[in-house]
């Protein structure tokens, strides 16, 4: 057995255990951090396959950023687990009926018939200067430019939606303007005004009390 | 004017203007005192730990009035008294727990034979919690080591007093 | 030395040397990379206490020199207190996620020329990617304490850190534009145009270069970013709970990146270990004997010295300052720059862009 192959099936099985306890542990959080890791080994998969650009873009976005956000509404919802499971083998039957049909639908379509090793043959392999990133971008740049920049456009579409659902201002709530407060200085805020001293018409008149030495301390 | 102002932010000027503050104090010269091997002057109205003085024949001031017992803002001093021998009033005890002591110096002041008086030493520290509480012993020999000094301040105080 | 390392170990079969020779290139980054943070933790408070008119640390060892070890010893003999209602296998984990990825980063760093533990094509890459895990052992810390203050930390700092991360990435976009490539290495020959320190990308890019570093300080935590500790406000953030080596392990992790954040801008905005007078007419030749190593400490160093100077001279950030900061200022800008930097690819403007295109 080869390195190579050795590494695949530890990445595979990985992979494998990871996936299943996302939906068989208990804890939300351990289960999103399950999945953070099953991200983790089909990244060091695809990048067995000399794909470090997308292995490298799957870590970044989805391990870094996308899960992070996943924990954060995890961490804050208090999960009843056991109203969660309330009817579950009611649901059984249907949902085993469910996840049946799926195993044998994909394995149709995604079977040995359409997607077998024969059908592709062996992947090409290429020297340590083979550079994936530049080939992605020549592609996407070249064949794939106009269902790119559409996919790009949509995106776009999305974020500025998004941004307009939240931009609304709700009448009667009192909020701070973060960029007015960074924005002033003391010279605004204080005025230091410059007043003559006036003598007070009820002070008392200082006078020396009998018997006080008044000798200079040294 | 806004114009300026956001220039002004863009290029942080504000902000390198205070870390030049700080780039020129790393260079200024120090102001720690390196505390065992350097002290700061002390005062010599400095209230530090307490002791009790004697007379030059070696009497013990104290005649156990129980003013400062009575003017100690925090109740850390505890007196009990009885006749000597030789029919003079006497304390047979005489304590203070310095956790509840807060040198505020009315002992002191309240005592009409300067007996209770506060040192100038402060250095001073227990690994004992029941050593917290000293008694009239301690206070007696604290006199007896810092009497000169004691008495020195108390020289130099009197113009004022 | 490469070659001393094979012949020592020629002795093994060929599996078992690659192992060897990689694990040795490992242990001689690791060694000076960890005692690099011991000291750094030295340098902070003496630096810090000179710029507020003290002197900082002085009494364990001559002139204090000894006072990393002191600590570190310190930290290790303390008992690490697990809280009777934390996560006990989270708890115990999240140190170790934060320190990983601190130290896997350091892979692709190089310090001189091919003086690099693995040279991948897509290091810039690997670097974002891997820097971007350190969020999980702080977010995973502060929930797993079961403390508000510690999950208060670990929001704040989860936040933050997703949000900066956007702007860091549109700064190294621009980089990446202007040099061609992902590979660190190449990225810094791009830079070498030979008009010493004027040829750096500092200079065509500098807006980038601020929103880096600023960037880069946010994602460390580091004041005045640190709201995630902020021991003013949340005691010390996700952090609170830990104790002994578990606390030690994140302070090594957050020193860690402080360096590895002053590595990659030196890299990407300085030259990396580029000489400054590279081609200049007199001092050019008159530096040529100085190994670039030393150049690219140089430069690590001035930046860990930026850290320390922000730190000594800011009050923190309040987090919707932050916030507003990063996303309506910083975003905006790189975006801005990354169409100037387009024009100027193009253009092929100076000397920056002039070449190194295909």
């Amino acid at each position: 057995m080869g390195i190579e192959k050795f590494l695949f099936y530890f990445f595979a099985a990985i992979l494998l255990v990871a996936a299943t306890l996302v939906i068989t542990v208990r804890n939300p959080v351990r289960a999103a951090l399950s999945l953070v890791l099953a991200f983790f080994a089909s990244a060091a998969l695809w990048m067995l396959l000399e794909a470090e650009f997308l292995a490298l873009v799957l870590v970044l976005v989805y391990v870094g950023a996308v899960m992070v956000l996943f924990l954060f509404v995890v961490m804050m919802i208090d999960i009843d687990l056991a109203q969660v499971k309330e009817g579950f083998s009611r649901m059984l039957p249907a949902g085993i009926a469910v996840a049946v049909g799926l195993v044998v639908v994909m394995a149709v379509v995604v079977g040995p018939e359409h997607f077998g090793l024969e059908g592709f043959g062996e992947v090409p392999r290429h020297g340590a200067d083979y550079n994936n990133t530049r080939e992605l971008g020549m592609a996407l740049f070249t064949t794939f430019v106009y269902p790119f920049e559409l996919a790009a456009l949509i995106l776009l579409v999305a974020i500025v939606a998004a941004i307009a659902l939240t931009l609304r201002r709700r009448p009667g709530t009192r909020h701070q303007n973060p960029a007015e407060q960074v924005a002033v200085n003391a010279a605004e805020r204080v005025r230091v005004v410059k007043m003559a001293a006036e003598p007070r018409d009820d002070a008392p008149v200082p006078t020396a009390e009998p018997g006080e030495s008044k000798e200079e301390p040294r | 004017m806004k114009l300026a102002k956001a220039l002004k932010s863009l290029f942080l000027i504000e902000l390198l203007r205070g870390m030049r503050l700080t780039g020129k104090r790393l260079f200024s010269p120090k102001v720690t005192v390196q505390y065992p091997d350097e002290k700061t002057p002390q005062s010599h109205r400095f209230r530090g730990l307490h002791a009790q003085r004697r007379y030059a024949n070696g009497e013990e001031r104290c005649i156990a009035c129980k003013l400062c017992e009575v003017v100690c803002p925090a109740l850390a001093i505890t007196i009990e008294a009885e006749p000597r021998e030789d029919g003079s009033r006497r304390t047979t005890r005489y304590e203070i727990d310095l956790f509840k002591c807060i040198y505020c110096g009315f002992c002191e002041e309240s005592c009409p034979v300067d007996s209770i008086v506060e040192t100038r030493h402060f250095e001073f520290c227990m690994e004992n919690n029941s050593e917290r509480v000293i008694d009239k012993q301690r206070l007696l020999e604290m006199g007896d080591r810092f009497e000169a000094q004691i008495a020195a301040d108390r020289a130099l105080d009197r113009p004022y007093r | 030395m490469i070659e001393l390392a094979y012949t020592v170990t020629a002795w093994m079969p060929g599996w078992m040397q690659a192992i060897a020779i990689i694990l040795m290139k490992i242990s001689l980054l690791m060694m000076p990379l960890l005692l690099g943070v011991a000291y750094l933790t030295f340098a902070e408070r003496k630096i810090i206490g000179y710029m507020q008119v003290r002197v900082g640390p002085n009494r364990v060892g001559p002139r204090g020199w000894l006072q990393p070890i002191a600590d570190s010893l310190k930290l290790m003999f303390k008992e690490i207190v697990i809280p009777s209602s934390a996560n006990r296998f989270l708890f115990l984990l999240s140190p170790l996620l934060a320190f990983a990825p601190a130290l896997a980063a350091w892979a692709v760093i190089p310090f001189d020329d091919h003086l690099v533990i693995a040279d991948i094509n897509a290091g810039l890459l690997y670097v974002l990617a891997i820097t971007s895990l350190g969020v999980y052992g702080i977010i995973l810390a502060g929930w797993a304490s079961n403390s508000k203050y510690a999950f208060l930390g670990a929001i704040r700092s989860g936040a933050q850190m997703v949000s900066y991360e956007i702007a860091m990435g549109f700064a190294l976009v621009g980089v990446i534009m202007a040099a061609g490539s992902l590979n660190l290495g190449q990225i810094v020959q791009a830079q070498a145009t030979g008009l010493g320190l004027f040829s750096w990308f500092w200079l065509p890019l500098l807006p980038l270069f601020v929103i880096y570093f600023i960037s880069g300080v946010a994602e460390t935590n580091r004041a005045p970013f640190d709201v995630a500790e902020g021991e003013s406000e949340i005691v010390a953030g996700f952090h609170v709970d830990y104790s002994g080596m578990a606390f030690a392990v994140f302070f090594l992790a957050e020193y860690a990146n402080m360096i590895l954040i002053a590595a990659l801008a030196s890299l990407l905005f300085l030259g990396g270990w580029l000489s400054p007078f590279d081609g200049l007419p007199v001092l050019g030749p008159l530096f040529d004997w100085v190994p670039g190593i030393v150049w690219m400490l140089a430069k690590m160093s001035f930046f860990l010295l930026l850290f320390l100077w922000l730190r000594a001279t800011f009050p923190r950030y309040r987090y919707d300052q932050i916030m507003r900061l990063g996303w309506k200022v910083f975003i905006p800008l790189t975006l801005v720059w990354i169409m100037v930097t387009g024009v100027l690819v193009v253009g092929e403007v100076g000397p920056w862009f002039g070449h190194g295109e295909g």
